[in-house]
């Protein structure tokens, strides 16, 4: 459990935080550059003292202005993986992973050397000096030092940022491996949702320093009320699913969930594994009938349960196209243009059948669904 | 030795010594000053960093004296440091590594501090992180890194500590055996009628010397900058 309330005053800026969640898996924390992610983490690392407030982790009080409490940061126990991967030139990769390990309090939960090399694969660089890595192995190392410290939690603030998109997803792999290999909760900063969507369980929105909404990945980003903070272009409805069936003749997978069953390319993931659908609303169109003889095989019926706004959230103008929620026993959402909604005159209630162009899948993997996280205030 | 005469070897051997026991004392405190003037800002910083390059632009005749007025046996310092340790710095080679120790001082300061701006302080935090305590930090991360900073600094010390003339002559004068350093003693055989033969001598002394110390500083600097590597 983590509880978060704090204040900053950093400039102009004000950063006022409040919310508390379950750690489990990654929390994610999102919102765009210069929202305040990174002085939020930076405040539970101890690189930032909060004016005010209080910090509290599994019933660890890291920080509690009232009481004078402001555990040092290396009492903290908190691993942080940077940006930039901040490996210690002069030392090799061997003594770089061991300048945490060799520190962690004895008796401390011991996070095994050789499975972490294991997993993130960096057994073959360990003679070798920093500057010789590349940008994807040197972020591989930097987590591994920072998990071998043995922390309370792991934080980590846009590791892929500064990675082109080919090492990205030649990294993401690695993330993954570590949630669900070492039992270190992550929390875990981005701007980028996509990565978000793939690793997360929960999701804490940021906007402006201050906390805008926190729950499950699938729900704020189906979210209408969000859209503006979670993205416009690539939003989207993200579904949980569970792989059914393989149809090898055809090269497709079976995925069902509450509302049915989606039939995707083959997924390559074992029956009866959770996996995570993402639609974008794009991709999404409506009929009134049944459509028959259409090549499109997912279509799915439902009752449209909310319209979006018809005014531009910024300027107050009538966008040329508008955001449908269609419940088809998980809500959907649906991009259509303003035109069609006035010829098809469509209101909430009425009955759609949703034709889903494509599907991504975003998760292969069984990570914890986040219980119990509430905001606050 | 053969080829050396006595007071050659005695120079030789004074003007090492006194520029050993400089950079014993300024070094560690030059640390201490660049750590100051790079980490912090306080009131005053102006003051102190003018102070520290006093003697890189006063006429080193100035610092002598100077040292000559506070730590001779009648100064203020030098007074109470010969009632109470009955140690006395004018005239001895203890003066004459006070003096060296002095001006070189800045040159130290200047070349450790630019070292240790260049180190990159969120390395340091990552290590705090990682849960090392700040003196650890300062051992492991910083002091490694500001390394090749030191040794410059020091060379570049112990250079000025072997060259220096002014102020130590002005301080402890010319005593041979005591404070006849190879400038001081190549200064005083240029004013004996008949004196240039010892005069040249002590000119090809200093120059092997230097080239020596030269040809020794370059594999350091190498081999720490091969330990370090390039900035990550």
């Amino acid at each position: 459990m983590i509880a978060i309330d704090v204040q900053k005053q950093l400039g102009d800026f004000t950063i006022l935080a409040r919310f508390q969640s379950q750690v489990r898996g990654i929390v994610a924390l999102f919102g765009q550059s210069g929202s305040g992610k990174t002085s939020i983490i930076n405040m539970l690392a101890g690189l930032l003292e909060p004016d005010s407030g209080r910090i509290e982790i599994d019933g660890r009080v890291l920080f509690d202005s009232e009481k004078g409490i402001n555990i040092k940061i290396e009492d903290r126990r908190i691993g942080y993986v940077f940006q930039e991967s901040r490996l210690f030139p002069h030392f090799s990769v061997r003594s770089n992973l061991n300048y945490g390990r060799k520190r962690a309090p004895a008796g401390s939960r011991e996070i095994d050397f050789d499975q972490v090399i294991d997993v993130l694969g960096i057994g073959h660089l360990l003679d070798q000096k920093p500057q010789t890595l590349s940008g994807g192995e040197k972020q591989r190392v930097a987590l591994g030092r920072a998990l071998l410290a043995n922390p309370d939690i792991l934080l980590m603030d846009e590791p892929l940022a500064s990675l082109d998109v080919a090492r990205k997803s030649e990294i993401l792999p690695f993330f993954e491996m570590v949630r669900d290999s070492f039992d270190v909760p992550i929390i875990y900063v981005s701007h980028a949702i996509d990565e978000i969507i793939r690793l997360a369980d929960t999701l804490v929105l940021l906007d402006n320093g201050k906390i805008a909404a926190v729950g499950p990945v699938e729900e704020l980003t189906s979210r209408l009320d969000l859209r503006r903070l979670t993205g416009r272009y690539d939003a989207g409805s993200v579904i949980p699913a569970t792989v059914e069936a393989h149809d090898e003749e055809y090269g497709l997978t079976n995925l069902s969930f509450t509302g049915g069953v989606l039939r995707v390319p083959r997924v390559k993931a074992l029956k009866g594994a959770s996996v995570r659908v993402r639609i974008r609303a794009r991709d999404v169109s409506l009929a009134l009938q049944k459509p028959e003889g259409i090549s499109q095989i997912n279509i799915l019926q439902g009752k449209i349960s909310e319209i979006g706004s018809p005014r531009n959230e910024h300027d107050g103008s009538p966008p040329h196209d508008i955001d449908i929620c269609v419940d088809i026993g998980v809500p959907l959402w649906v991009r259509i243009t303003r035109w069609s909604l006035d010829q098809m005159e469509l209101s909430e209630g009425k009955e759609v059948y949703a034709l889903i162009k494509s599907t991504s899948i975003d998760r292969q993997s069984l990570g914890q669904q986040a219980q119990n996280m509430e905001k606050i205030g | 030795m053969d080829f050396l005469t006595p007071i050659e070897i005695e120079a030789i051997r004074l003007s090492l010594k006194i520029s050993f026991w400089a950079m014993l004392w300024s070094l560690p405190l030059a640390l201490g000053t660049a750590w100051v003037l790079a980490r912090y800002s306080f009131p005053g910083k102006f003051l102190l960093d003018g102070i520290i390059h006093l003697p890189l632009v006063l006429p080193p005749v100035v610092i002598g004296y100077v040292l000559l007025v506070l730590m001779g046996r009648q100064g203020v310092i030098g007074g109470f440091l010969y009632d109470t340790f009955a140690v006395s710095l004018a005239f001895s080679w203890r003066g004459a590594a006070v003096a060296a120790g002095i001006m070189a001082f800045p040159l130290i300061v200047r070349a450790i501090r630019l070292s240790l701006e260049a180190v990159d302080q969120r390395l340091e935090a990552a290590a705090r992180t990682l849960g090392a305590k700040p003196i650890s930090v300062f051992l492991t991360i910083t002091l490694p890194l500001t390394m090749p900073g030191i040794i410059a600094g020091a060379i570049l010390g112990f250079a000025r500590c072997l060259g220096e003339f002014g102020a130590t002559i002005t301080f402890v004068s010319n005593i041979p055996g005591e404070t006849q350093t190879l400038p001081i003693a190549l200064y005083g055989f240029s004013q004996v009628p008949g004196g240039e033969e010892a005069a040249f001598r002590i000119v090809v002394i200093s120059i092997v010397i230097a080239l020596l110390a030269l040809a020794g500083s370059e594999i350091l600097a190498r081999r720490m900058q091969a330990r370090i590597g390039g900035v990550s």
